[in-house]
């Protein structure tokens, strides 16, 4: 890894990659990472060589690099991401990240930056280094990290100790209790046969778990009864939303239940090829995934005839991700899994008529293939026992932030928010931050308020805020997220996202009047009613939340007057400053 | 025929047809600038956005249905048009009193229509340059919005694919395909149509600008609600 690319090297891996996978133009994204991830960069002569075979143009071969956060066409030996979600940063990220930069002031070829958050959150603060996820910083382990690199030792001799992710798991409830043996539910719902499973999800009442909360069943007979003649099964593992990390935990200790989920719903709509897209942040994941295909290729659960079945043939491919929070959006998703800028899509058609390659294809989160096989295995009333009528059965939440137990949590739903914060040592709080950046900010007068699609929807993540905390601090946080992920197409989010940071700032800095008070009300206002995908209508959630529950707190921060200037004067003639006192300048 | 209703008007469609599609037929204007009815539909701009049954969708996007109930020049609808014209005028550098395109310019027509006659957002004052390099054709990515109607003409109509989108998020903007980025290494030629569908000052030919006098300008002879048109858009 990061050798320095000569030519010749260059041209036999790209080629020698091409070779393998049939010059597959969809894989382009693929074939840049693997070409990054052997050379630390994306050489001018890959480039050129991928745009020759694949007859692309080589800008856009350019323009889907520059999509991506972790794609990078200048080199570094080193490449260190910290990880700045906003329960990072209130581990310390930041004098952890300066501690790196000064140890490392005068080492060469290294980066360091940060980025959206890794997934974690459950033992932060983390960092991506080549991308290898490396958590628990401290000021040791900093320093170990100094010390690594000044002394050159390539990433692939650093000690596993660094590399050690652990699976805290602290609540399980009926599902997790359920332990599944590979094949089971699959062997179940070939002998019951027909429509027995997709009627026993109906019944259910099973919701993609990935927070938009749409009926499972229904979602996969829309996809079946799309005439095509393939269809698609892709399983979202781009757990991106901040201070989500239970997908993560699944897919680590019981990815045998999510493939078979997937693998029940490719029996149900038809299909013969799947995929994983597994985020870039997850990569650690891929060799343990990859070996739980292969025993599931041996054992005849994946591949052709599956369980002895003539024509049931359905194989799974992993696709990484490369750094897109809005690749977690499903019509993104499959851009991206197309090899494209992950861009979402007109709709309609929606992609259970018109999705991967144009084949009707299911896209569902991690979670919910996972609860599909456990429906499969103890049924639709066992499942329906826990929860309540709109949001049956129970999910995981992945807590992190102000709280003594961090991790992976499983609740039916209806729970009461104080009843998870007792159980997580949590209490006292501020506030409470459910589903992710995206989703809704909780003040503590709000904690007998319930998780469930009728009142407080989540995708999985719960992030918890002590009183010592300033909510400011964490809308500041959110903003930069959004600036920072915001695909780009739209109008309204392309600029709001802006808008709204560069407000949020003026606020930190005590230099926001009334009117950006009220500009940020209605840029909110408008990017919820008139952004393209659900990235920018859900971006403003959580500062609809705090203006309308704790509008004081953006009243302290207002300017003393509104006649003070909203920019900090003498930093914007800094330049000119220099300039003027320059050798050669006017004043010199 | 089923019908639909915009705006207190009922209006037949055939099924199939996009809210926009129908409203056209009908010769009813909603405000669009990166739709077009010769190329894909985009939904980018968000300037068509009408509001159906107390949602809001663009019209371009939304297939017509029977009994939908359409706003499209209500003042609630209006006043988000005029703030994301507000982010469109902003983020670019916009010089309308300098710019040749003035009065055939469909972004300067939209807002006219709409109402937004200075924006009261901050302007950011991007970097951005001009690509001169092509002896026919001037590129300023100045005034660019970012609608792809270029990139949708090219690929889909010369079949050159002369432009392309690049960067991420504010960062996002067009780039030329060519050896070393500029448009006079391309492939582009007077005849594009990419070159025509543009409807802002971003893709100019040169050697004839202001060639038309104020007053005889586009736009001066009939606003674009009376033409319906976006760029190029002939009927």
């Amino acid at each position: 890894m990061s050798s320095p690319a000569n030519s010749q090297n260059v041209g036999g891996f790209v080629n020698q990659l091409l070779h393998h996978h049939a010059d597959d133009d969809g894989r382009l994204l693929q074939f840049l990472i693997e070409i990054q991830g052997r050379y630390g960069y994306l050489p001018d002569e890959a480039l050129n060589l991928l745009s020759q075979r694949l007859r692309r143009p080589r800008a856009e071969i350019e323009s889907v690099i520059s999509f991506y956060s972790f794609l990078h066409r200048i080199p570094a030996r080193y490449r260190i991401y910290f990880s700045d979600n906003i329960t990072d940063r209130m581990l310390g990220s930041a004098d952890l990240q300066q501690r790196l930069r000064d140890g490392l002031a005068t080492s060469k070829g290294v980066e360091i930056t940060s980025t959206s958050c890794t997934g974690l959150c459950d033992q932060g603060p983390a960092l991506l280094a080549n991308g290898h996820a490396i958590g628990q910083l401290a000021p040791p382990r900093i320093d170990e990290i100094i010390d690594l690199i000044q002394r050159q030792i390539a990433l692939e001799d650093w000690p596993a100790h660094l590399f050690e992710v652990s699976d805290s798991i602290h609540r399980r409830d009926r599902q997790m209790q359920f332990e599944a043996m590979p094949g089971e539910a699959l062997s179940q719902a070939l002998h019951r046969g027909g429509d027995w499973l997709l009627k026993q999800l109906e019944a259910s009442g099973l919701r993609g778990r990935g927070g938009a909360g749409f009926p499972t069943a229904r979602k996969w007979r829309l996809c079946k009864d799309t005439q095509a003649n393939d269809h698609v099964v892709v399983c979202n593992a781009d757990e991106g939303e901040p201070g989500t990390f239970k997908d993560r935990v699944l897919l680590s200790t019981d990815a045998h239940s999510v493939i078979e989920g997937m693998t029940l719903c490719a029996r149900v709509i038809g299909a013969k090829q799947g995929f994983i897209y597994l985020r870039a942040e997850y990569r650690f994941l891929l060799p343990q995934l990859q070996a739980v295909l292969s025993q599931r290729r041996q054992q005849g659960l994946l591949g052709e005839s599956i369980l002895g079945q003539v024509g049931f043939d359905f194989d799974i491919d992993i696709h990484l991700g490369a750094g897109a929070y809005i690749c977690g959006e499903e019509s993104a998703l499959i851009e991206s899994l197309e090899g494209k800028r992950g861009i979402p899509r007109v709709r309609p058609p929606f992609p259970v008529q018109h999705g991967y390659s144009g084949l009707p294809t299911v896209v569902n989160n991690v979670e919910t293939f996972w609860s599909a096989t456990r429906i499969a295995m103890q049924g639709a009333e066992w499942f329906r026992r826990a929860g309540s009528a709109q949001s049956a059965g129970t999910r995981l939440i992945s807590i992190s932030g102000d709280c003594s137990r961090p991790g992976v949590y499983e609740y039916p739903f209806g729970t009461r928010i104080d009843t998870i914060l007792e159980d997580c040592g949590g209490l006292p709080a501020l506030a409470v931050q459910i589903a992710g950046a995206a989703g809704n900010l909780v003040p503590a007068v709000e904690f007998a308020r319930q998780l469930s699609f009728e009142d407080l929807p989540t995708g999985g993540s719960f992030m918890v805020f002590g009183p010592q905390r300033n909510l400011m601090d964490v809308l500041q946080n959110f903003a930069g997220f959004f600036r920072h992920e915001s695909c780009g197409f739209c109008t309204p989010c392309r600029n709001g996202t802006r808008i709204v940071d560069d407000i949020m700032r003026r606020f930190q800095t005590g230099r926001a009047c009334h009117t950006d008070l009220e500009r940020l009300k209605s840029i909110l206002r408008l990017m919820q009613k008139s952004s393209f995908c659900g990235l920018g209508c859900s971006a403003p959630t959580a500062f609809v939340d705090a203006l309308q529950k704790l509008p004081a707190m953006f009243d302290d921060c207002l300017a003393a007057t509104d006649n003070s200037p909203c920019f900090d004067v003498e930093a914007n003639l800094s330049e000119s400053n220099e300039l003027l006192r320059a050798p050669g300048g006017d004043h010199a | 025929m089923p019908e639909f209703t915009i705006d207190g008007r009922r209006i037949g469609f055939t099924p199939g047809q996009s809210i926009m599609q129908a409203a056209r037929d009908a010769d009813i204007y909603i405000p669009h600038l990166c739709y077009h009815p010769d190329f894909a539909v985009h939904g980018s701009c968000r300037i068509c956005l009408v509001k159906v049954d107390g949602r809001f969708l663009t019209a371009c996007t939304l297939p017509a249905a029977e009994g939908q109930m359409v706003e499209n020049l209500t003042p609630e609808v209006q006043s988000y048009r005029r703030q994301l014209l507000e982010m469109l005028f902003t983020e670019g550098n916009h010089v309308c009193p300098g710019c040749e395109k003035s009065g055939a310019c469909s972004l300067q027509s939209v807002a006219v229509y709409c109402g937004m006659l200075s924006p009261s957002l901050e302007f950011s004052f991007p970097l951005r340059a001009v690509d001169a390099s092509h002896p026919d054709i001037l590129l300023d990515y100045n005034r660019c919005i970012n609608c792809e109607l270029c990139v949708r003409a090219s690929r889909d109509v010369d079949g050159k694919s002369v432009f392309s989108m690049s960067g991420r998020g504010a960062d996002s903007h067009l780039r030329v395909n060519s050896v070393d980025g500029s448009l006079g290494k391309s492939t582009i030629s007077l005849q594009d149509r990419a070159l025509e569908v543009c409807p802002v000052g971003a893709i100019l030919r040169k050697h004839q600008g202001f060639n038309v006098a104020i007053g005889q300008r586009r736009f001066d002879l009939q606003s674009i609600d009376q033409q319906g048109e976006t760029g190029d858009e002939r009927d």
